[in-house]
């Protein structure tokens, strides 16, 4: 394979680790005041993520770093095209991370009540956005001759992409849902098994009909079964939770998401941001750094990630344990 | 104002905000890595009481070092994407690297360290705090190489057929002599930082612990005072023999930089260090007057003489305009340059006070109960994080007008004007709209994380009792150091 295809498929490992992990992180988030009605059951919602939600957003700025690295021109038209959408991302990240560390830190109720509206809207806000990013990338945006977005934010709010925004909220809220069932027992178990079961219909429609018009509209025909694949995981993950097989559910819903971005990713190829006026399109070839560079990362990557998925799958098994809401005593010390 | 100026104040703005909360990091990570090793091996409560307090200090400050870097990553995209098309080659590889060696350790393993106490055995768990330790400041290195190449461009050549620098030779750029020298100088301000942070709550702790008569307290602070008054000392010595090196290699590799530190505007030999001096706002170096100076000092500080001839302001600027054209002011703003050297070099030993005074109070095994050295440790506090500030703010402004400076010894054609490296697909209204935005948030957040600062450290005279029983058993009550 050459080192270009290699590194586009690298940054879709990147994309899928990052949203299949911090997926269910924002799912978390989302559904944080929903499924914790007092205070302790939402800390112990937070607690199912507290010791890995940090390094799960590191897989973000790894795919920043890694298409900086491989892919300067789709680096820079990306991120100064969507400037608006990415600011909002930004600020959500902020006070979402921030309201994470911070909230426990003060028994306050008013401070924690602030700090888990921070962290809902920095969940909702990127889970919708991202979609919508992906949306557009797919579908195409304006780039003239020098690969400068042309294009406008309200432009970025096209049906397709909106779709695609609602597409990934569904996916997450379920996606969280499952993985707080699996995380915890008692009350708040039974409370995420029923909301992963309400939401099973709508995200097979939702994210089923932003699938099928990605496969007619934008894709290949390679990506068909890919679509398949995500129908059959999606069904499977509802089948799960139905059975109260929360860990199956789990599995097939990070199959799902790793199945909508090669989705994703396949109809993007050769392209890696095409523009309405196909010439200006951003290719693996057009965009990519030298053959030199891409080497160099690719020692690095094939060095380095297996140590990062050994010890972040260590760090899972460490914290393997359902989280009770009883075990967390707030009398214990101040945190 | 343009988008140029608008996307300037961002990086400025974001940068010296995420750099006050990365020093802290970088140097707190070891030392309260140290404090538990020491709780490991003695057994004293006293170590385990300070590792518990920096710890979750160091958390504090870590979370918001965490969300401003996501910023930091994502503005070269966002606002200097035509840098990003020029330099994304040779730049990105050191930041994908930093992501992917240091960022995942680091997170990954304070996640483990935050809620294993219970989970982990005890060497494992010291063992994650340490890995932290080790990841940021490996961190630290892989982002300084990267802005060592705006620095001084190695290992790459110019492509004329696409305009942009691409990268023949990475241990080139990863052992970039430029790199070499702004490594320890960092790593050892962070550890100024850290030490200076240390010594001070802690000294203001002792303090009040003496006061109000908690004699064990008290030499549990003053053991916590000793150890950062010891790492201000060597990292002091450290921040000197460091910022002496890099500043000889500027005077080489950018001599405008430094000559616009000195606000010297013509060549001589001898040139002295200039201690005051006042300009006119042109930035017109024939209108600075030197009011107070220490003769021959500066070209000492170049080139280990005191009659080493130096260039000025002007020679330099004509040398630039054969070389590289007529056009551009080559000089960086004076004021800001001259002022920010002196306030990093000034603010820098401004801990050395506290230094000496907190062991010449503590001699002998005495708990201080001084109500000076009480308001010292807290006044204190601040100067080494300024001092950090300044010597970033005269790094970049000082690099002006260039974004990536020309290297005097390499490819002339590998530069850019930081003119040319502003996005062009931004309007200033959209810039307008993210510098409100994040200084906002900004704003907001380091209010937040001052209140919490001041009120862990004032947590840490805590009744004995309540900290005994957490104390004794910290294995039943490890929450309290997470959610």
């Amino acid at each position: 394979m050459e080192l270009n295809t290699l590194w586009f498929c690298l940054i879709a490992v990147l994309w899928t680790g990052y949203l299949v992990l911090e997926g269910f992180d924002f799912g978390v988030g989302m559904w944080l005041s929903v499924l914790g009605k007092t205070p302790a059951e939402r800390r112990a919602v937070l607690r199912t993520i507290g010791p890995v939600w940090d390094g799960n957003e590191v897989w973000l700025l790894t795919a920043g770093g890694a298409t900086f690295a491989a892919f300067p021109e789709w680096y820079a038209t990306l991120f100064s095209g969507f400037y608006l959408p990415l600011f909002l991302i930004l600020v959500a990240l902020i006070v979402r991370g921030v309201g994470l560390e911070f909230r426990s830190k003060l028994e306050s109720p008013r401070w924690q009540r602030r700090w888990e509206q921070a962290i809902q809207v920095g969940s909702w806000v990127p889970a919708l956005l991202w979609g919508v990013a992906f949306a557009n990338i797919v579908r195409g945006v304006p780039l003239d001759a020098n690969h400068q977005f042309t294009g406008t934010f309200l432009g970025l709010l096209s049906p397709f992409a909106l779709l695609g925004g609602l597409a990934t909220t569904l996916l997450f809220l379920s996606h969280g849902a499952v993985f707080v069932a699996l995380k915890t027992q008692g009350t708040l178990r039974t409370r995420a098994l029923g909301w992963a079961r309400r939401m099973a219909l709508p995200t097979l429609g939702v994210s089923g009909a932003f699938g099928l018009w990605t496969q007619v509209r934008y894709s290949v025909a390679w990506t068909w079964p890919v679509l398949g694949f995500v129908a059959l995981a999606l069904g499977a993950a509802a089948l799960s939770v139905w059975r109260e097989r929360e860990g199956w559910s789990f599995t097939f819903s990070c199959l799902a998401i790793a199945g909508v971005v090669v989705l994703l990713f396949g109809s993007l190829f050769p392209d890696v941001m095409p523009a309405l006026e196909p010439a200006h399109s951003l290719t693996v070839q057009n965009a990519s750094s030298t053959p030199y560079t891409l080497r160099i990362m690719t020692y690095v990557a094939v060095a380095l990630v297996p140590f990062v998925l050994a010890y972040q799958g260590w760090t899972y098994w460490v914290f393997r344990q359902r989280v009770t809401v009883d075990e967390l005593n707030p009398a214990l010390g101040e945190g | 104002m343009t988008s140029l100026e608008l996307a300037r104040w961002q990086f400025g703005i974001t940068t010296v905000y995420h750099f006050i909360f990365v020093p802290l990091t970088i140097g707190l990570a070891p030392l309260v890595a140290l404090l538990q090793t020491l709780w490991v091996v003695t057994r004293k409560p006293g170590w385990l009481r300070l590792t518990r307090l920096f710890g979750k200090l160091f958390l504090i400050n870590f979370a918001l070092g965490v969300v401003t870097g996501i910023v930091q990553e994502f503005q070269f995209g966002m606002n200097w994407s035509e840098y990003a098309r020029f330099v994304g080659d040779v730049f990105g590889a050191p930041l994908a690297m930093e992501a992917l060696a240091a960022f995942f350790i680091e997170s990954t393993f304070l996640g483990l360290w935050i809620f294993g106490w219970k989970q982990l055995p005890r060497a494992l768990h010291l063992a994650s705090i340490w890995l932290v330790a080790f990841a940021v400041n490996l961190s630290a290195y892989f982002i300084l190489a990267a802005n060592s190449f705006m620095q001084h461009p190695v290992g790459a050549r110019f492509n004329p057929a696409t305009g942009r620098a691409e990268m023949t030779d990475i241990l080139a750029v990863l052992t970039n002599n430029t790199v070499l020298v702004a490594f320890p100088h960092t790593v050892t301000s962070a550890f100024l930082v850290a030490g200076t942070f240390v010594a001070g709550v802690c000294g203001w702790l002792m303090v009040r612990s003496s006061q109000s008569g908690e004699a064990a307290a008290a030499q549990t602070f003053r053991g916590g005072l000793r150890l950062g008054l010891v790492t201000v000392i060597v990292s002091g010595i450290g921040v000197a023999v460091s910022g002496d090196a890099q500043a000889k290699l500027m005077f080489e590799q950018q001599p405008m930089k430094m000559a616009a530190a000195e606000a010297l505007c013509d060549g001589r030999a001898g040139a002295p260090f200039s201690l005051l001096a006042v300009g006119d706002l042109n930035n017109d170096c024939r209108g600075v007057r030197h009011l107070l100076e220490i003769p021959g000092l500066t070209s000492y500080l170049a080139r280990a003489d005191f009659q080493a001839p130096l260039e000025g302001v002007n020679d330099v600027q004509k040398r630039y305009e054969e070389r590289y054209g007529a056009g551009p002011d080559y000089a960086p703003n004076l004021a800001v340059t001259y002022w920010s050297f002196r306030l990093m070099i000034g603010l820098g030993v401004g801990s050395a006070a506290l230094a000496l005074f907190g062991f010449w109070l503590t001699r002998g095994g005495v708990a201080s109960n001084s109500e000076r050295f009480a308001r010292l440790s807290l006044a204190a506090l601040p100067t080494p994080f300024l001092a950090c500030s300044f010597g970033w703010i005269f790094t970049e402004m000082g690099r002006q007008p260039w974004l990536v400076a020309p290297n005097p010894t390499g490819v002339d054609a590998l530069r850019l004007l930081t003119a040319s490296g502003v996005s062009t697909a931004v309007s200033p209204a959209m810039v307008w709209t993210t510098l409100i935005g994040f200084t906002c948030v900004y704003g907001a957040l380091a209010a937040v994380w001052f209140y919490l600062m001041r009120h862990f450290v004032r947590a840490g005279l805590k009744h004995p009792a309540t900290l005994a029983s957490e104390d004794s058993h910290p294995e039943t009550a490890p929450l309290s150091f997470g959610y």
